[in-house]
């Protein structure tokens, strides 16, 4: 599997009137091999919005990249200007449904404007009508009814915008795209539909790859072949979805998905405790581990800051790991 | 407090405030340097700016530059006491409205949209030549009492939705009344609104007083802005070239309407967040 | 467990401490009439936990409100125990309803009134009767209320709500209805606006209220898995009715309706998988 995306130590803070800064993501490495879901999971204010951001290439004031890179394709992706990148990066290369595009569609054109928006930015030989009917071939490939593009938006459910904004936004078969919370505001039937079309973007090769952002776990449990677990700007874990889902090594991991509750029978049985405090203030991140003042285990090691620990293919940023490490 | 420290960071409001002090200061301290009262004959007809009168005389020969200083506090007072109307009554109409919809709000806002569609200005001439003893408080008055009807339906348009709000839920079932409820519940929430408002009346009633004095009802006996451009009308200033008499209120109406707007889209900036320039 | 069919007007009241008779809430008129709950019946007895599951447009937040008084039927009635409701207000008035039946809502950040205190909020709630305990004892009570959800008196009394997280608002919004003690509390979408693992926390102290002081709690939710693991019945509402309703168990492990069980297929679980 070809490497697609790699970021390295990436830190990217928001920087606030007052002066100071917000380190959203503070450190954070993680690859993408061609092929692949990743899933990036985390509460709230845990940074991965801001991640996604970054690997849109969307980045805007008052954000900034403090350090890192981010490697697409073997490229410097923040090192590109803003033309190129518009022109040959976003759209064809890398595209994003970021969090709540369904409710940011224009409310006074017909989506097929969007569609044909989207074609034309990057071919603008291509005749509107041209673009409409690219965009209904594809509608119908994957099953949904091309009339949506004669409709207004709020002719259309939140299922329906949903996909259909995924569909146009990958048009120009991007070899990664990055949904943010597509399913957030869906009714659980319109969540898995959203999904299904997703998985099908995949399987009939239109992406490549997807970076999948969210704060549900169990829909990751379904889709992603890796996930990493985000907490106060930091990765916590990072490896492949059984193993953290089902055998999670870092204390924070354990906790979040002790603390989902799965309508399955069993969840009666004992009660789900998730996990007690709160997350740290991003302006001032205390030392050391980010977790440690919340974690059941802690040790006193963790006033230092955990590096990445390898065990079987996954990596863990916990000091519990040392151990388990060393003896190997 | 944090929120006046925030305001000092917005550029616009600090100007606007910048300007709208400086012309209140005028206003208010410049007689004390001119020596002079607004109707004290100083010169003859037109006379052009010299050194006794640094903005020239009027048609009655009066020295415009103090009439400026105290036309503008005339100006100002009127603003002021039409704002502080206006905004009561809208405040008051719209809070009513917005909190009790049904029966009362198809009320009040008919009676509001009726009064929104007869020209103010009409209303204005008609008030002014019925009341006999035209002061600047009078006027002011009958200003404030023409010019509430947008302030109580864009009160209303936000009472409605705070009123939605959950902890206006959480404070009827905890047995919290009506008067409370609009008053400690939902108004404190309105608080930066109805400033906004409050700012956006004054400067109408300003520019209200400058129409009505303009076309002679402006208050008896007074000066105003709006009457030094009366009297530059009347006596064809423009004509004779006499910029000193209309230059001078025309400009002093524009900045101190302009320093109160400014002052307003910084705080609007502020309290809406969204609206805040990245920089 | 039972399908749901449409009851018999007269069917009996025996220990239902709330219960909905053809309980139906219509808006707006004619062709652009819709009716949000049609002809609702259930019981609830005292000491239950049961819970109206059902996706947005379902009904069941207005059945919620049309519970708490906040919203007046357009047909059928509302019982407390036994007493219509309409009649309870007339008697009583709403705030004498109100101590026997309060809420909790879904938005922590707009429960509060910003602009006080976090003790003037838990102090209201005194408002609701009609011989108010000494000032001392009030605060006393408001005192052990905020400690049995929890959360360091001293701390809590001293601030503000937004110097608060999601979760300790939620928990606050507990501890003001335990001051009340009232009989029933409903949970309308209580844990859906916080994060995930503070949600066990919230739903562990409703349960323990539900041990200790034997409140009846009714959840509103869209949420079936948080609905199962909390309660012992659960209402499954669509498009206005309810279309099953029986003990948690039975309808997780063996559900009849259709819509049910589409509703269940379509849950992420984490046993079992999604058919795509």
């Amino acid at each position: 599997m070809t490497t697609l995306l790699e970021v390295k130590n990436l830190k990217a803070y928001y920087q606030t009137p007052a002066g100071d800064d917000v380190r959203a993501v503070d450190g954070v490495s993680l690859g993408l091999s061609e092929g692949e879901v990743l899933g990036i999971a985390g509460e709230s204010g845990c940074g991965k919005t801001t991640l996604a951001q970054v690997l849109a290439l969307t980045v805007r004031k008052p954000l900034y990249i403090k350090e890192g890179t981010v490697w697409l394709e073997g490229q410097d992706a923040l090192a590109l200007d803003q033309e190129t990148m518009r022109r040959d990066i976003l759209g064809k290369t890398i595209s994003t449904v970021p969090q709540g595009a369904m409710n940011s569609l224009n409310p006074t054109l017909r989506v097929r404007n969007l569609a044909i928006d989207v074609i034309r930015d990057h071919y603008p030989q291509i005749t509107r009508a041209e673009a409409v009917e690219r965009a209904r071939e594809r509608l119908e490939l994957l099953g949904l009814p091309s009339r949506v593009l004669d409709s207004y938006p709020h002719q259309l459910s939140g299922g329906m915008k949903q996909r259909v904004i995924t569909v146009i936004s990958t048009l120009l078969n991007p070899k990664l795209l990055i949904v943010d919370e597509p399913t957030s505001a869906l009714d659980v039937s319109s969540q898995k539909v959203v999904i299904k079309l997703l998985l099908e973007l995949l399987e009939k090769e239109i992406i490549r790859s997807i970076v999948f952002i969210t704060h549900e776990l169990p829909l990751l449990r379904h889709v992603a072949d890796r996930i990493a677990i985000m907490y106060a700007g930091k990765l916590a874990e990072l490896g492949r979805m059984e193993e953290l889902i089902f055998s999670p090594k870092h204390p924070y991991t354990q906790g979040l998905v002790g603390s989902i509750l799965s309508p399955e029978p069993g969840l009666r049985e004992h009660k789900v405790v998730g996990i007690p405090g709160r997350p740290p203030d991003m302006k001032r991140p205390p030392p050391g581990c980010r977790f440690g003042e919340r974690c059941p285990e802690r040790l006193a090691i963790c006033a230092q800051e955990p590096p990445a620990f390898e065990l079987q293919g996954r990596e863990v940023w916990c000091w519990l790991l040392q151990e388990q490490v060393m003896a190997r | 407090m944090e929120l006046l420290k925030i305001l000092w960071r917005s550029s616009r409001f600090m100007i606007g405030l910048a300007i709208f002090a400086s012309v209140l200061l005028f206003a208010l301290m410049g007689p004390a340097f001119t020596g002079t009262g607004p109707f004290q004959r100083v010169g003859g007809l037109y006379d052009s700016p010299s050194a006794q009168a640094l903005l020239g005389t009027d048609n009655f020969g009066r020295d415009v530059l103090t009439q400026l200083m105290y036309g503008t506090r005339t100006s100002l007072w009127v603003g002021l006491i039409a704002g502080l109307i206006a905004t009561l009554i809208g405040v008051i109409i719209g809070t009513l409205a917005g909190y009790w919809p049904g029966v009362i709000e198809e009320l009040l806002m008919g009676f509001t949209n009726i009064l929104i569609t007869i020209p103010p200005i009409v209303i204005l001439i008609l008030l002014s030549v019925a009341v006999d003893d035209r002061s600047a408080t009078i006027m002011g008055g009958i200003i404030g009492v023409t010019a509430w009807p947008w302030t109580a339906r864009a009160v209303r348009a936000q009472i409605s939705s705070l009123r939605t709000r959950e902890h206006v839920h959480i404070a009827r079932i905890s047995g919290v009344g009506s008067l409370e409820m609009m008053l400690v519940e939902i108004l404190p929430y309105m608080f930066s609104y109805i400033f906004m408002a409050f700012v956006l009346q004054l400067t109408g009633g300003i520019l209200a007083e400058a129409t009505l004095s303009m076309l002679g009802l402006g208050p008896f006996q007074t000066v105003s802005l709006g009457t030094m451009l009366h009297w530059s009308l009347l006596w064809e200033a423009m004509r004779v070239g006499a910029w000193w008499a209309f230059v001078p209120p025309t400009v002093f109406l524009s900045i101190t309407s302009f320093s109160l707007m400014l002052m307003n889209a910084g705080m609007d900036e502020i309290f809406n967040p969204t609206l805040r320039h990245t920089s | 467990m039972v399908l749901a069919t449409a009851r018999a007007g007269n069917g009996s009241l025996d220990g239902a401490i709330l219960a909905a008779r053809d309980l139906t809430r219509v808006f707006g008129a004619g062709r652009h009439a819709n009716v949000a709950v049609d002809r609702l019946n259930f019981d609830i007895k005292a000491g239950e936990t049961v819970a109206l599951i059902g996706e947005s447009g379902s009904g069941k937040t207005t059945t919620g409100r049309m519970l708490l008084g906040l919203m007046p039927p357009t047909g059928g009635t509302v019982y407390y125990r036994g007493a219509d409701l309409a009649d309870f207000r007339k008697r009583h008035g709403l705030k004498g309803y109100w101590r026997h039946v309060q809420a909790v809502f879904q938005d922590p950040f707009a429960s509060f009134n910003n602009f006080y205190s976090v003790k003037r909020c838990m102090m209201n709630a005194y408002k609701l009767f009609p011989q108010k305990p000494p000032p001392a004892e009030r605060l006393a009570r408001v005192r052990e209320a905020i400690a049995m959800v929890g959360l360091d008196v001293d701390d809590m009394l001293s601030k503000y709500p937004h110097q608060l997280s999601g979760g300790q608002r939620q928990r606050l919004m507990i501890a003001r209805a335990l001051v009340i003690q009232p009989s029933v509390l409903i949970a309308d979408e209580p844990t859906s606006m916080i994060d995930a693992s503070s949600r066990a926390a919230i739903l562990n102290i409703l349960l323990e209220l539900r041990q200790r002081l034997g409140i009846t709690i009714i959840f509103i939710t869209h949420d079936i898995g948080m609905a199962y693991y909390t309660s012992d019945r659960l209402f499954i509402m669509h498009q206005g009715k309810i279309v099953e309703e029986g003990p948690a168990d039975e309808i997780i492990r063996r559900p009849q309706h259709a819509y049910t069980k589409r509703l269940l297929a379509d849950v992420p679980t984490l046993q079992r998988e999604w058919i795509l």
